[in-house]
């Protein structure tokens, strides 16, 4: 911090502070006997072993989904994206604007959307690849518009051109030329697609059945449902499973970037 | 390494973009076996135009055709064509080494893996990129990228070789000696070539033969030397060199004579009323009397030489330069002699 501007260290002090507050409080709550009565009540971890119990089966489906909706946005979205960038005319711009769709729409809609379609058929309703399916169709832009922005570099699309010069048909120059160079965005778009999935509520929560409940769908639960301790201990759970995670996928987009980075 | 050394044809090859634009108007070119021409011309001209239509980039209009040697391949994509071609910024795969990126159009091709480690060493060492196979082109300067992409180029066998500005992305010092390298290594391969450029010193550098190009259409094709000497438009004199203007009346013009002060040069009627010449075919010298005279105007100091601007009678000023040694002061006067088989036509035809 600057010592010669006082305010300006104070403002970010005061930021900072109203910023992490609720987060140790929440995490101070999950480890409370009785948050009322605060430390006085003393400290267990009854709450976090209930929470484990009863809702682990949430982190494991929503790392699931959301490993699998990166993988199934990569296999759809990096040669949409490709199709995209190389493209040319209005109907291109249009299905672009269709694609970014479920990100303006409410996730709610979506999910009705959804229902209404696909809800007579019982066993894809009540399995998680229907969950899989709503993130997938609302990240899937995310992932697009990253890897069509780098198909759409000049320097790309004449890399591009030296394989076809030197004769590599298409799928030949795809595989081995284009998805390497474009990798790094692939994994930028994956991070996102993986961060966005993990998190995502409003569309998960009208998709989900009592079965099929993700990471955040059982906080809510949780918190509607029990006491404010249990709520609490959820949201540690959540720390310690996600943020390392991310943190190891941030580690790991970094080191591609640093490999195949251009 | 066997290349093949064949003829490369273009004839009425056009270009109109969807929005009607005509890139290139109907083209016709002839690069003779084992020939490097050179396709110059400022911006837009429509060079790289046509350079992509012989590779296959681009499809020529109706009725255009290329041939490689007797063979049309008019119809065919680039992947087909068997064209080496190296890019404006090399276009190397970043996330192969050296080796692989030269080895690329070989394995493409399905060639053994023994064949092809002989092949990619032996385009190593012409390209004196040894020790750098396993490095990746991020870690090369730009020379040696050039070196890799002409590598990679030639690698497979191609019946012709394209370059598109291949020395635009390097700074002008290092591409004045990667110019001569490039022109060395091209007259080793002895391929038929096809050089884009905008720069005219490096296509008289590296090409056997140039065409100059303007708003798409070639103006005119021939070996530097003749079209710096003779060209036969102004635009051709003016692109590959500076000129001096000078004008004179339409009885003089009749007479076949050019008058300046108090010499008569003879100069032929069918060059026209303007006139152009080099500043390099103009000699100056201390006032004599049976020579024009002219006053110098300006006086600049260029390092390895003098340029000076130079009223004669009532042309307009004269630039030419002089040894960087030279006394001549501006407001000297001075005797002017041009060497009479230097004016150039500036008609546009």
């Amino acid at each position: 911090m600057n010592s010669r501007s006082p305010i300006l260290a104070t403002l970010t002090a005061t930021v900072l502070l109203f910023m992490i507050s609720p987060m140790v409080l929440s995490i101070t709550a999950a480890f409370l006997q009785q948050y009322s009565r605060g430390l006085a009540s003393g400290l267990t971890l009854e709450w976090v072993v209930h929470v484990f119990s009863q809702y682990g089966s949430t982190v494991y489906a929503s790392i699931l989904i959301a490993t699998s909706c990166v993988i199934g946005n990569a296999l759809i979205g990096v040669p949409c994206a490709y199709a995209l960038a190389r493209a040319r005319g209005r109907w291109a711009r249009s299905f672009e604007e269709i694609l970014t769709l479920p990100v303006a729409v409410p996730g709610l809609a979506t999910g009705l959307a959804l229902i209404l379609t696909y809800g007579e058929w019982r066993d894809f309703r009540q399995s998680y690849a229907f969950i899989l399916v709503g993130h997938m169709v609302f990240t899937l832009p995310f992932m697009v518009r990253t890897v069509s922005a780098a198909f759409q570099r000049a320097e790309i699309a004449s890399i591009e051109e030296a394989a076809r010069s030197l004769g590599a048909g298409f799928m030949t120059r795809f595989l081995t030329v284009l998805v390497p160079v474009v990798l790094p965005s692939i994994v930028a778009g994956g991070l996102m697609v993986f961060t966005l999935s993990i998190g995502e509520f409003n569309l998960t929560w009208l998709l989900h059945t009592p079965l099929t409940r993700t990471l955040p769908v059982g906080l809510a639960d949780s918190y509607a449902s029990m006491r404010i301790e249990i709520g609490s201990a959820y949201t540690l759970m959540f720390f310690i499973v996600v943020l390392p995670l991310l943190w190891l996928l941030n580690v790991v987009a970094n080191l591609v970037q640093k490999r195949y980075g251009t | 390494m066997e290349l093949e050394q064949i003829a490369l044809t273009a004839v009425g090859c056009a270009k109109t973009y969807p929005d009607g634009t005509q890139g290139l108007k109907p083209t016709n070119l002839k690069v003779e076996p084992g020939e490097i021409m050179a396709l110059l011309g400022p911006s837009g001209c429509g060079k790289t135009t046509l350079l992509r239509i012989l590779a296959g980039l681009e499809t020529t209009d109706a009725g255009g055709q290329i041939f490689f040697g007797d063979q049309e391949v008019t119809a065919r994509p680039i992947e087909q064509r068997r064209v080496g071609m190296v890019f404006q910024h090399y276009a190397l795969f970043p996330h192969m080494s050296v080796e692989r990126n030269i080895e690329y159009g070989l394995k493409v091709q399905g060639v053994d893996a023994s064949i092809r480690k002989k092949t990619v060493g032996e385009l190593i060492d012409l390209v004196r990129l040894g020790g750098l196979e396993h490095k990746r082109p991020a870690e090369l300067s730009g020379g040696q990228k050039q070196r890799v992409a002409l590598a990679r180029a030639v690698a497979a066998g191609p019946r012709v070789l394209l370059l598109d500005e291949p020395l635009t992305a390097l700074d002008s010092k290092l591409k004045e000696a990667l110019r001569d390298e490039l022109a060395e290594l091209l007259r080793r391969l002895g391929m038929t070539a096809v050089y884009v450029t905008h720069d005219q010193q490096e296509a008289m550098a590296i090409a056997d033969r140039m065409a100059v190009m303007r708003a798409g259409e070639i103006i005119q094709v021939g070996d530097p030397e003749v079209l710096y000497r003779q060209p036969k438009h102004a635009f051709v004199a003016n692109f590959l060199g500076r000129v001096n203007i000078l004008r004179r009346n339409h009885s003089h013009t009749q007479e076949g004579v050019f008058v300046i002060g108090s010499s008569t040069f003879h100069v032929p009627t069918h060059l026209g009323q303007e006139l152009l010449v080099r500043p390099e075919d103009i000699v100056i010298g201390e006032p004599q009397s049976d020579r024009v005279q002219g006053m110098i105007l300006q006086r600049s100091f260029r390092g390895d030489h003098i340029q000076l601007r130079v009223r004669v009678s009532d042309q307009d000023p004269l630039v030419l330069d002089v040894s960087r040694d030279a006394r001549y002061q501006q407001g000297d006067t001075v005797s002017i002699d041009i060497s009479p088989t230097s004016f150039i036509s500036a008609k546009e035809s």
